[in-house]
């Protein structure tokens, strides 16, 4: 990142507007003050996740017991922060569209239905024989098979087209929904209040093993997104100017969305369905961040994740004591920061 | 030279363009022109890789468009097309930046930045270089794109109808520009046109196209006449010598 | 994409030998006859004996005639619905769960039963047919201030907001332990429909008169904005008068029956894949296709586990979402 910011703009006056991604002097500044500001308020979030209402002194060897435990959280938070935002900066990107999610593509129905057959099926201790690490890797492996499949079908051969795909994993995650909701029905109300917990997002759900594999997978695939920053830059123009600018867009597209299914499926896999967690950090880095660049854009976009995702739990737990809803707190959030921008934006 | 050789494209049992055989020789500019549905900006966007064929082959500069990987095929030929809507917002010059994109691969150097200045220059947009594209009117955005394909530094450049939207003044200004663009810069431009007066002033050479077919290729001279317009455009065309050359009259 | 496309419907109407704007042919006649068998049939279906037990008249009177009504009502409701909606939009692919009015309907149902728990049905279907007005009418300016590159984003935008509209009315119905409840009433369902409760449905079939009535000036609507005031026609009231009846079809066909998932979408689809788009007399058919499917789908509900129901919005939910697709592929094909 350093040498974007500071590479020179060869025999040009200082001032004049640069080809670089923040072009003049006052958006270099204002980058890092953003970057300044998100970067304190996470570790201030985060520390006092830590150590706030820490019966403990700071220090001592019951704080650090105490502050282990809720450290697993905050890993928690910080791949899910992750996770989402560099999946929904991607798939916005690639589908050149800034009000999409891709949770809406069938991840949290897919997550949904497999939580209620199993209850449905083995009553309470359904819910039982989905925890443990391979079931973990295995529910990550189903979701992202079932995009990998969807995008295969639809996006290539001669009528591949994107928008189509998209409308066609909202209506199956919508066909899903409802094979769930009918076999929620059938449950005994303690059978529903288990299941209930599940089918909210919250960091409580992941189990410290499954960061195992979250973690590293995260970092990974997100590095790699990193890496096609220039690339994912040139798709954001569109299928045509991404060919013209020698980029072979059918093959990126189906990379990304691949790439952005994995991310996807951990964050649903590890905490539940957060469905406008992602739009609401992407439409608040934007924002921030203010540049087209997805060298810039990506840590501005993971660390709102995680400023928003902390700040709200520590506001909930701290403040209102309402921990439980922390999630849904997000989602109407975002749900309305989602209804401000379609009623404020003019294109599409 | 692009070389187009029985390509044919499929709409529907009853739609369909082509064959279509065409060479077109290197330098200057090019016009495609003909009736609306002609198929004029369906060749030129297969041309430049955009849609695929049903059938037939076009090379340019010896490179097979369906076969040759995309990057290189960028640094050979650049495609501009009617509609550009981004959903980022990017001042001029970086616009420009990403026309060297198939060489910089995003990392822009110092002779990239030298090449953008100079494409900025070409197209007079240096005291706008700054600006975002949705702060330009139609005719500034319109040559912010011209100033990329042309910071692409292709041998062959492809414009889809670029005096869309412009009015008189903007027209003239474009269409010189790419004809300076075409003749210091020797540059080969196809670009097409629905103003038969404006290709037979700025144009080297005219390409009429009729229900998916070419009819006629040769230069102004030889296309300007009023048996040949009148014929691919189905309506009584006269042809008058004016104070600059030729000029259709058909109203 | 604009729904109908005039030229297509100029073809094949004479094509067809029909005079334009006659209602009845005697296909319409076979169709009526198709459907009004379905309708017997669900009048004879059921675990209840009617013939063998004492009561079975009565029974039959108390249950299978409001079921059958209800069939009738709603299915023509939403079908009719889904076409208003198709014609004030210009787009195909949106009808009330693509749009997210199901789930306005469905929130507005839920803040008055919070609100108010004993409120009467009156204030239920009151609550949810304003709810589906409001959102309706944010739904529509939202279509007018945005121009559009693809016909496709509409339905997307439209299920992303229904999907924010319904986390709303999650978070209200966890806050209120009512979650399971909700579920049970948002899932369209004609297993409660008896003598007493069916009966306000009758105000969707004075929806669907009015759409009967105000048919020609809905198709001009359909042309667009600038086409329809340069022939005359009010366009801003037609579009108000037709986002009430969309929201009192939805309302009152939610608060009684619940979610009937993409029965508007399908059935004005198939009509004109089938018939062409010739609004008038695609009338009698959006309803009679619509009446027919709902019929079909709550049998199939009620035969499939007997003695149990299967709820009619989940094998609409899914026959709905493969012919959705069906669509989606063939227009695909068609570029």
């Amino acid at each position: 990142m350093a040498d974007v910011l500071s590479r020179p703009a060869p025999a040009r006056p200082a001032d004049a507007p640069a080809s670089g991604p923040l072009p003049t002097v006052a958006a270099r500044r204002r980058y890092t003050v953003v970057v300044v500001v998100l970067a304190a308020m996470a570790l201030g979030f985060g520390f006092g996740l830590l150590a706030w209402a820490n019966p403990m002194p700071v220090g001592s060897l019951g704080f650090w017991r105490i502050a282990e435990l809720r450290a697993t959280n905050l890993v928690t938070m910080g791949v899910v922060a992750l996770c989402q935002a560099v999946a929904t900066v991607s798939f916005q990107t690639v589908t050149t569209n800034r009000i999409l999610t891709p949770s809406i593509m069938g991840f949290e129905a897919l997550y949904a239905a497999i939580q209620t057959t199993a209850v449905y099926v083995l009553g309470v201790t359904g819910i039982i024989a989905l925890q443990g690490l391979p079931q973990f890797v295995l529910q990550v492996v189903v979701m992202v098979a079932f995009s990998a499949l969807l995008y295969g079908w639809l996006l290539t051969g001669r009528f591949g087209n994107l928008q189509i795909m998209l409308l066609i994993g909202i209506i199956l995650g919508g066909g899903l929904r409802s094979v769930s909701s009918f076999m929620q029905r059938l449950l005994t109300p303690s059978e529903f209040d288990v299941l209930t917990a599940r089918l909210f997002g919250n960091v409580s759900n992941a189990d410290p093993q499954y960061l195992l594999v979250g973690v590293p997978v995260a970092l990974v695939v997100s590095g790699v997104l990193y890496l096609r920053s220039h690339r994912l830059n040139v798709l954001a123009l569109g299928r045509e100017t991404s060919l013209n600018l020698g980029v072979n867009h059918r093959r990126e597209l189906i990379t990304v969305l691949v790439l952005v299914s994995i991310l996807m499926a951990i964050s649903t896999a590890l905490v539940g369905p957060l469905t406008f967690l992602g739009f609401l950090v992407a439409t608040l880095s934007y924002q921030l961040a203010d540049t087209y660049d997805h060298r810039l854009i990506f840590p501005v976009a993971a660390l709102t994740g995680f400023v928003v995702l902390s700040g709200a739990y520590f506001v909930m737990n701290h403040v209102f004591r309402a921990e439980g809803v922390v999630s849904v707190i997000i989602e109407l959030v975002g749900g309305t920061v989602f209804l401000f921008v379609i009623v404020r934006k003019g294109r599409l | 030279m692009i070389r187009v050789t029985d390509v044919i494209k499929r709409y529907s049992s009853e739609v369909a363009i082509g064959p279509v055989d065409l060479t077109i020789e290197p330098g200057g500019i090019i016009a495609l022109v003909g009736p609306n549905g002609a198929g004029k900006s369906t060749l030129l966007t297969m041309m430049g890789r955009l849609l695929g064929m049903d059938g037939g082959s076009i090379s340019i500069a010896g490179h097979d468009v369906a076969r040759t990987p995309s990057r290189e095929l960028a640094t050979i030929v650049s495609i501009l097309r009617q509609e550009n809507h981004f959903i980022t917002r990017l001042t001029v010059r970086q616009l420009v930046g990403f026309g060297r994109f198939p060489y910089s691969q995003g990392r822009l150097t110092p002779a990239d930045e030298q090449i953008i200045d100079r494409a900025i220059s070409f197209l007079d947009l240096t005291g706008l270089e700054g600006r975002y594209l949705d702060e330009l009117s139609g005719g500034q955005r319109q040559r912010a794109y011209v100033a990329m394909v042309l910071a692409q530094d292709t041998e062959y450049v492809l414009l889809d109808e670029p005096l869309n939207n412009l009015d008189m003044r903007h027209s003239v200004a474009m269409m010189r520009h790419l004809h300076d663009a075409a003749h210091t810069l020797g540059r080969t431009i196809v670009i097409v046109l629905h103003d038969i007066n404006f290709a037979c002033q700025y144009a080297d050479r005219l390409c009429a196209m009729k229900d998916g077919r070419v009819v006629a290729f040769g230069t102004p001279e030889e296309i300007m006449t009023s048996e040949v317009l009148t014929d691919v455009f189905e309506t009584t065309v006269e042809v008058i010598d004016g104070p600059r050359g030729r000029l259709a009259v058909y109203y | 994409m604009t729904v109908p496309s005039p030229a297509a419907g100029a073809v094949r109407a004479p094509g067809r030998g029909r005079a334009p704007g006659r209602l009845v042919d005697p296909k319409l006649l076979l169709g009526i006859l198709v459907v009004g068998a379905l309708l017997v049939a669900s009048l004879f279906t059921g675990v209840y004996d009617i013939w063998g037990a004492d009561d079975g008249a009565a029974m039959f009177a108390i249950t299978r005639v409001p079921r059958t009504i209800a069939l009738v009502l709603a299915g023509a409701a939403m079908a009719m619905s889904g076409l208003v909606m198709q014609l004030l939009t210009q787009n195909r692919f949106v009808e009330p769960t693509t749009t997210g009015t199901t789930e306005w309907a469905g929130l507005g149902l839920l803040l008055v039963m919070v609100v108010a728990p004993e409120a009467s049905l009156t204030a239920r279907m009151i609550g949810a047919v304003v709810a589906s007005f409001v959102g309706t009418v944010i739904f529509f300016a939202f279509l007018r201030r945005v121009t559009l590159r693809s016909s496709l984003i509409v339905p997307i935008v439209g299920i992303m907001l229904g999907a924010v509209v319904g986390s709303i009315s999650t978070f209200i119905a966890l806050r209120t332990n009512s979650l399971q409840i909700i579920g049970v009433w948002f899932a369209g369902s004609f297993t409660d429909i008896i003598r007493g409760q069916y009966e306000v449905l009758w105000i969707t079939g004075l929806v669907g008169v009015a759409v009967f009535i105000a048919a020609d000036r809905f198709t001009v609507a359909g042309l667009g904005e600038e086409i329809a005031t340069n022939v005359g026609l009010n366009y801003p009231r037609m579009v108000l008068i037709g986002t009430g009846l969309i929201a009192v079809a939805t309302g009152v066909v939610t608060v009684v029956v619940g979610n009937l998932p993409f029965l508007g979408l399908i059935v004005p689809n198939i009509v004109s894949l089938i018939r062409g788009d010739d609004l008038r007399s695609n009338l009698p058919w959006v309803c009679l296709l619509g009446i027919g499917i709902v019929t079909v789908c709550d049998l199939v509900g009620r035969t499939l586990i007997m003695p149990f129901e299967v709820p009619v919005s989940l094998i609409l939910g899914i026959l709905g979402a493969v012919v959705f697709i069906a669509l989606l592929l063939h227009r695909r094909r068609r570029g």
